[in-house]
């Protein structure tokens, strides 16, 4: 859980000094990666790792923060994506309205953002497993309605060669720049997830996920406070979605079909919801063994088609040994390492 | 991949042209297969198939030996075009043999347009659309597509049954349009009157409405829906008394509903379907092929007979093969000669000859069959005719074809096709 410290005791150092050593390592390797991974790597493992780890942030931060587990996210991100076939260009020119690109981004963000909150205020009624539950059924009817709807979602065949804009003469599906553009995305998405926990919006949500009612006799706004989290989180799911789009260069009921909404569960769970770098470990996770566990069987002499069975136990094997995720695992060895290198300090680390 | 990567090191370090060195080297082939989902057992039969092929060609084409890749999808074209890229970029592959779905398909035409130094060969997917809407000119199919599987039927049933007067209730997506298009379209010019379409959501389970509003004066009623779907219409159309004849899509009159238990689906015996096998073909070609597979897998390994999807992946496969000996493996330039030998030559394969059109879309032949007894208290499926030389825009001129519209609910116009509507 985001633990606010208290930095107003001692001198305030430089923000910059603040950064751990690790962040700038991570950050280093991640700009430079061009220069030493293929273009396999760059466009379609850490691509892919960046576009669901934004969209499983967004459950992340309703999760961790609001205490509320959507799984409407992945169903908001297809929404976007369908916004931008839909009033951007597609192969599907009877219903694509081939708008500019600086008029269907914010469209999309927009709609999407409005369907989340719908789908939100619906949801923040009920708790625990009743909130998965409407999420999941309302998730599925988008799923089926987009694949029976022709005349805006041209159902089951969805919209085909919807790509990015050209934008400064750069072609973004290049492998390169939609590494940057990706990680750019992430990187903003991170930031703002970051600064709104922090933020008094951010503390007073996580006030409302471990105690409504003090919350509320406070002064606070619960149902408000939740709607708005459903709000922000669709607006980051939204980007997720529209970059996914433009990775896929389509979209289709089946981008947002049952399994792909339980996908975003469990890469942010295997990640760990506590804190806002856990759904992009888990997205790295999910986009290995899904990308390589097919290559890992054949390697062994195995079969191939047993590939779900390697991804299953691969998950498997992180909830058992680590409820919170792999996060949890990190953080439990950080702290034993702690109490071994200091003894005095015994076990309250 | 190492060894791929010492080669490549050891031919610069040496300076040898590596048009030279390519020759040696094997061709690696992608298997693109759908294993995960609905179709994952036929997606399976495909990849024996391919094997099946490969072993009976020596493991070889054109003098350098073929390696696989097998990337499962899970029907999806997102995952489709993802598993494309990985053995593309990843796994460094010549050609692919892939996708199985419609869907997919359609997905793969696009992104073959992004790699065209590269030839996909079509598995088994159907959509009309991935050879006739902007074909990529690196896609080959060398099956029918799904409204070509339909092809034959309408005269079928007019001519040797007498029903021209017909129902059709079909599944509302692309596949049950495009297969429905193929038999409107023979059915109207072979005169027949279509009174009503139904058109039911994949994954239905309910049919009452659709069967209480079933028109009484009709001869038959067609049936385009598959698996589950089918056997619960079975089921539901018996119990409301199954008073009329029974027509079925390529889909319907698959193994799971022949084997499927209760007595529903004895509405089906007499049912003629239409599609791009029969099991019981007599032709040698045929025979062999069967026999060839049954010999290469234990029988807990594969299914009786080869199952439609197989048939696809070993026709593509063969296609690839041949092409490669006509080239002596020669894969350079972009593969352009490569590409030209597929376009260009008649594949002899055991469902007949097969030719690809200007939009490398295969010309060949539908089977008519019919739902038999067969003597043990189940039901086969029994050859009764074959339509050869069913082309892309089944026997009619481009012009009339592209008139016509793609298929969807209301298309094909019975009435401009000279049958009548409603």
């Amino acid at each position: 859980m985001a633990v606010v410290e208290d930095r107003r005791a001692g001198v305030q150092p430089m923000w910059v000094e603040r950064i751990p050593p690790v962040w700038w390592a991570l950050g280093l390797i991640l700009l430079t990666m061009p220069a030493w991974a293929g273009d396999f790597i760059l466009f379609q493992v850490m691509g892919w790792t960046f576009i669901l780890g934004i969209i499983a942030l967004s459950l992340m931060f309703l999760a961790g923060y609001g205490g509320m587990v959507s799984l409407i996210q992945m169903s908001v991100a297809a929404m976007a994506g369908y916004m931008v076939a839909i009033f951007g260009a597609s192969g599907v020119a009877e219903i694509s309205m081939g708008l500019p690109w600086w008029l269907y981004i914010p469209i999309a963000i927009g709609v999407a953002a409005l369907f989340g909150t719908i789908v939100g205020a619906l949801a923040v009624r009920t708790a625990g497993i009743y909130t998965i539950m409407i999420t999941l059924a309302i998730a599925s009817a988008f799923f089926y309605f987009t694949r029976q709807n022709y005349t805006i979602f041209n159902g089951y065949s969805g919209f085909n060669l919807v790509v990015p804009p050209q934008l400064f003469g750069v072609d973004w599906r290049q492998a390169v720049p939609f590494y940057y553009l990706t990680l750019g995305c992430a990187a903003i998405c991170y930031a703002a997830v970051v600064y709104v926990s922090r933020a008094p919006f951010g503390l007073a949500l996580q006030g409302v996920r471990d105690n409504p009612r003090r919350m509320a006799a406070l002064g606070f706004n619960v149902t408000a406070h939740r709607v708005a989290a459903y709000t922000f989180a669709s607006v980051i799911a939204a980007i997720g979605g529209i970059l996914l789009v433009w990775q896929n260069a389509q979209i289709a009921p089946g981008t947002a079909g049952i399994p792909a909404v339980i996908d975003i569960l469990v890469i942010a769970v295997v990640g760990g919801i506590g804190r806002p770098i856990g759904p992009f470990i888990g997205a790295l996770i999910y986009v290995v063994l899904s990308t390589f566990s097919p290559d890992l069987l054949t390697a062994f002499g195995l079969s191939g088609e047993r590939f779900n069975l390697l991804i299953g136990l691969g998950f498997l094997a992180v909830v058992f040994f680590s409820p919170d995720g792999v996060l949890g695992l990190w953080e439990r060895w950080q702290a034993r390492r702690a109490r071994m290198s200091d003894p005095l300090k015994g076990g309250g680390a | 991949m190492r060894k791929a990567l010492i080669a490549s090191i050891s031919a610069l370090a040496l300076g040898l042209p590596s048009g030279a060195m390519a020759q040696d080297d094997p061709v690696r082939i992608g298997i693109l297969v759908a294993l995960e989902g609905a179709f994952a057992e036929g997606g399976a039969d495909g990849v024996r198939n391919v094997e099946l092929a490969i072993e009976q060609a020596g493991g070889s084409a054109g003098g350098r030996e073929i390696e696989t890749v097998v990337a499962p999808t899970d029907t999806t074209p997102d995952t489709t075009v993802r598993q494309a890229r990985k053995l593309i970029e990843q796994d460094e592959v010549d050609i692919i043999i892939g996708p199985l779905s419609g869907s997919e398909g359609i997905a793969m035409r696009d992104f073959a347009k992004t790699i065209p130094d590269h030839t996909v060969i079509n598995g088994i997917s159907g959509a009309l659309e991935t050879t006739w809407v902007d074909p990529a000119e690196n896609f080959f199919r060398f099956n029918l597509d799904g409204a070509q599987w339909g092809a034959g039927l309408g005269t079928y049933v007019v001519e040797e049954k007498g029903w021209d007067r017909v129902a059709t209730v079909a599944a509302d997506y692309s596949f049950g349009y495009t297969n429905f298009l193929g038999f409107a379209v023979d059915f109207c010019r072979a005169g027949g009157t279509i009174v009503e379409r139904f058109w039911v959501p994949l994954g239905s389970s309910d049919f009452g409405g659709v069967i209480a509003a079933m028109p009484t004066d009709i001869d038959a009623i067609y049936l385009g829906v598959g698996g589950t779907d089918a056997i619960n219409f079975l089921n539901q159309y018996a119990q409301a008394g199954a008073d009329t004849n029974l027509i079925g899509g390529t889909i319907m009159a698959d193994q799971t509903v022949l084997t499927s238990r209760g007595r529903a689906k004895e509405a089906l015996i007499g049912t003629p379907t239409s599609g791009p096998l029969a099991e019981d073909n007599p032709d040698p070609a045929w025979q062999d092929y069967v026999a060839a597979y049954r010999d290469a897998f234990p029988e807990d390994e594969r299914f009786p007979s080869p199952s439609l999807f197989g048939v696809g992946y070993y026709v593509a496969t063969l296609a690839a093969i041949q092409a490669l000996n006509e080239v002596d493996g020669d894969l350079s330039d972009g593969q352009a000669a490569f590409q030209e030998a597929l376009a260009t030559m008649p594949l002899e394969t055991p469902l007949g000859t097969v030719t690809l059109n200007e939009n490398r879309q295969a010309t060949g032949s539908v089977f008519i069959n019919e739902v038999v007894e067969d003597g043990e208290g189940g039901l086969k499926n029994e050859f009764k005719a074959r339509q050869d030389d069913v082309n892309q825009t089944l026997g009619m001129t481009v012009e009339a074809f592209t008139a016509m519209g793609l298929p969807s609910r209301t298309t094909p116009d019975c009435n401009a096709l000279g049958g009548n509507e409603g």
